[in-house]
């Protein structure tokens, strides 16, 4: 049988607790079919050399807008996964958001079919919670689910009726379904942009108090306990909402949640003169709750790093501060950024690995994430001695909206394989 | 912190005036002197100098003003400048335009200064970081941030009516968190070395963490105004009660409201400024606005004073000592 393989590389895999320098065989059909020896038979179609290189799971990203359907005019599909394997990033899941959207069989449908395509990343949707994402009528769970939908979440649309927050989550659970849950009382939001504290006061703008996150994620957890759903908090940001989730997992209750890459690296300071690529949602806090989050990724409380992606054509951010989008394309800096906690000795490469691959696969509930034999070849493969600076015209995303722009990283993609196939490698356009 | 020096040209010259969080003091000095010099244009027949002979200032006001944006349009005309007033907010904005092409539309007309107002915190520096090397800025207002000239021009009266700003104690009341004119005042008599500054108000209306700006929150007037030399009230914008900032007129009057009675608990001979708009009945008693210790319309005389000192230092010939200072964190 003819395959690929990849030679000599460091191999990495926390799922089967595989740390070693070994061969790995892929055959035709896209699977990996051995690793440390050759399958009988196997005749080598190609030779990737990963000498000095660490070969890992292809990463899996738990929220990435793609901009498809609705605002092509910041990026597109194809542009999006073209960027998130040119990251290392094989599996990617969107949330419900666009326009129309996903809150029909139909447009799940569309989403996939979209991302198939172009035969980059695997595009997971999520299906909306409410219909229109307007919180109160409640979607045809079962059939989103049918149509391959990974969950159900009202994206940042706040449900302010807690009845029906109450039986959305019930018809969650009865068919199993994690409910993504964004932790954000929109009152005390109100008309917020930056943390509520000394940063916002100095600029005068409108603050979003810790409280706005707390008093949410209080109310959601004690749905959680009453309903019994599985749930997963996106992109929790203060030290106080980490406090609370440590006592929610103690007591049993099915929850996990992720952080962004960029919440574990900025702070509120960062924004310095109304630095509009820090504008993000939940804002960057405080040094301690920065602090909080990367103590939470340590002791496995937050249990993936997501890029939270968000491309936006460059107009989106010259505007005043509160008036300008907020978001980070971030795909491409998911690695770089999770290689830098490993630099600065917060996280072993392992634990990094897996934060990125099989724990957020867990979460998706979805087969991906790690190097099984007989698992799907998605692979990451990085130099990680490879220096380099981030600067606007290495973005493959059609976003080059980031903070950092500049910024010195050590790790690089230089091959990205997706059901066994090569689709990106560094270098070759 | 990042500190790309907006405000400074290469040579440490003041180009834009957007803040005075980080502006040195002999800048602050420079202004105030040079304001000095000025008043006197004003009390001549001729009211003109010609340091901005064919230049020309675009008062540029997204948001509604009265007197800003006619004291900017005296100070130009006694320069000698040509301006032009334009209210965007009912025009080119509402037409989808952005902010940024308002401006290079207008900079494509040849124009040498911007005075901005707008409602959002950041828009003059957004602005500043993108015009050319000849256009200048001048911040009216943005938003809860700044308004430099406003709280120089208060520095201007207060340096006037009471002298050294570093003996003095003085305290500002109200809506401290929606003031942009309290940031910037704070800022100013922090970096001229006022003996004490403070701010008062109900905490509704005081901002997080407020005392890292360099201040003693008071809840109390009572407590809050005891022995001060300066009294700065603040504009309570009606609207407030339905945000639920404040409860009724009547409970904010009878609590920050100042009434002679207040008043005299701060020393004997303490001033009483406003920038304005007043809301006689809300913010102050008529007896304390129109009373001898009332500064406030000396303030208005004065900030034409102010605004021809700083658009003269930025575009003109005035003399401005070169700052290369070290440290603090600048726009």
């Amino acid at each position: 049988m003819m395959g690929i393989v990849i030679k000599g590389g460091h191999i990495i895999d926390p799922a089967n607790k595989l740390d070693a320098v070994k061969d790995l065989y892929i055959d035709s059909t896209g699977f990996i079919t051995g690793i440390g020896k050759a399958p009988e038979g196997f005749e080598v179609a190609r030779s990737i050399d990963a000498h000095g290189q660490i070969v890992c799971p292809g990463l899996v990203d738990l929220r990435a807008r793609l901009r498809e359907p609705g605002l092509e005019y910041k990026a597109t599909m194809e542009s999006e996964t073209r960027a998130a394997v040119a990251a290392g990033i094989t599996t990617l899941c969107c949330p419900p958001d666009t326009w129309p959207v996903i809150d029909t069989p139909a447009m799940a449908q569309m989403v996939q079919s979209r991302a198939w395509r172009f035969g980059l990343a695997f595009v997971h949707p999520l299906g909306a919670l409410t219909q229109g994402l307007e919180g109160k009528l409640l979607t045809d769970m079962a059939a989103l689910e049918e149509a391959g939908c990974v969950g159900v979440s009202n994206a940042l649309e706040p449900i302010t009726d807690t009845l029906v927050l109450r039986r959305a989550m019930e018809y969650a659970a009865t068919f199993d379904l994690t409910v993504y849950l964004h932790a954000e009382d929109p009152w005390l939001r109100n008309t917020g942009c930056v943390h509520e504290g000394e940063v916002g006061t100095r600029l005068g703008l409108p603050g979003i108090p810790e409280a706005a996150e707390t008093v949410a994620l209080a109310r959601d957890l004690a749905l959680i306990e009453q309903t019994g759903v599985r749930a997963h908090f996106c992109n929790l940001s203060g030290a106080r909402a980490v406090a609370m989730l440590v006592e929610a997992q103690k007591q049993g209750l099915p929850v996990t949640a992720d952080v962004t890459a960029h919440h574990l690296h900025l702070t509120e300071h960062d924004i310095g003169y109304f630095n509009t690529q820090c504008h993000v949602r939940p804002p960057l806090r405080s040094l301690r709750d920065r602090d909080a989050l990367r103590a939470a990724l340590q002791n496995g409380v937050i249990s993936s790093i997501c890029s939270d992606h968000q491309p936006h054509e460059p107009d989106a951010k010259l505007a005043p501060f509160a008036e300008s989008e907020p978001g980070i394309s971030g795909l491409e800096t998911l690695l770089p950024l999770t290689l830098k906690l490993v630099e600065d000795k917060l996280l072993t490469l392992n634990e990094a690995i897996a934060l990125l691959t099989v724990k957020p696969a867990e979460i998706l509930g979805v087969e991906c994430g790690t190097l099984s034999v007989g698992a799907t070849a998605d692979i990451c493969i990085f130099d990680p001695k490879s220096h380099w600076i981030l600067n606007a015209d290495k973005f493959v995303s059609r976003g080059r909206n980031s903070p950092f722009l500049g910024w010195e990283f050590t790790g690089r993609v230089t091959h990205t394989l997706v059901g066994g196939e090569v689709v990106f490698e560094l270098g070759s356009t | 912190m990042k500190r790309d020096d907006l405000q400074f040209d290469s040579h440490g010259r003041l180009r834009h005036l957007l803040t005075i969080e980080g502006l040195p003091r002999q800048t602050i000095l420079d202004i105030l002197n040079t304001a000095e010099s000025f008043i006197s244009v004003g009390e001549r027949e001729i009211k003109k100098v010609p340091l901005l002979r064919g230049k020309t200032v675009v008062n540029l006001f997204f948001e509604a003003s009265t007197r800003t944006r006619t004291t900017f349009e005296i100070a130009a005309k006694r320069l000698s400048a040509d301006v032009i007033n334009l209210n965007p907010s009912a025009s080119s904005t509402s037409k989808g335009e952005t902010l940024l092409d308002t401006v290079r539309n207008l900079e494509a007309m040849h124009t040498e200064l911007f005075v901005v107002r707008h409602r959002e915190s950041g828009a003059a520096h957004l602005i500043a970081a993108h015009v050319p090397e000849h256009v200048h800025i001048v911040n009216a207002g943005d938003g809860r941030h700044a308004h430099p000239t406003q709280a120089l021009l208060d520095l201007f009266t207060i340096r006037r009516h009471k002298g050294p700003i570093e003996n003095l104690k003085v305290a500002i009341v109200g809506d401290i968190l929606h003031s942009r004119v309290a940031r910037s005042e704070i800022h100013a008599l922090n970096t001229l070395g006022a003996a004490e500054v403070r701010v008062i108000a109900p905490k509704t209306l005081l901002p997080t963490a407020v005392e890292k700006l360099g201040v003693h929150a008071y809840t109390d007037m009572r407590e809050g105004l005891s022995g001060v030399d300066v009294v700065i009230m603040l504009r309570l914008q009606r609207e407030r009660m339905t945000g639920a900032f404040i409860s009724s007129e009547q409970e904010y009057f009878n609590l920050y409201g100042l009434t002679p009675e207040k008043l005299g608990l701060a020393k004997p001979d303490a001033i009483v400024m406003h920038p304005g708009p007043m809301n006689r009945g809300l913010d102050i008693d008529s007896a304390v606005a129109d009373g001898p210790q009332s500064v406030i319309l000396p303030q208005v005389t004065y900030g034409i004073a102010v605004r021809m000192a700083i658009m003269a230092l930025i575009m003109g010939g005035a003399a401005q000592t070169e700052s290369a200072p070290a440290g603090g964190r600048r726009a």
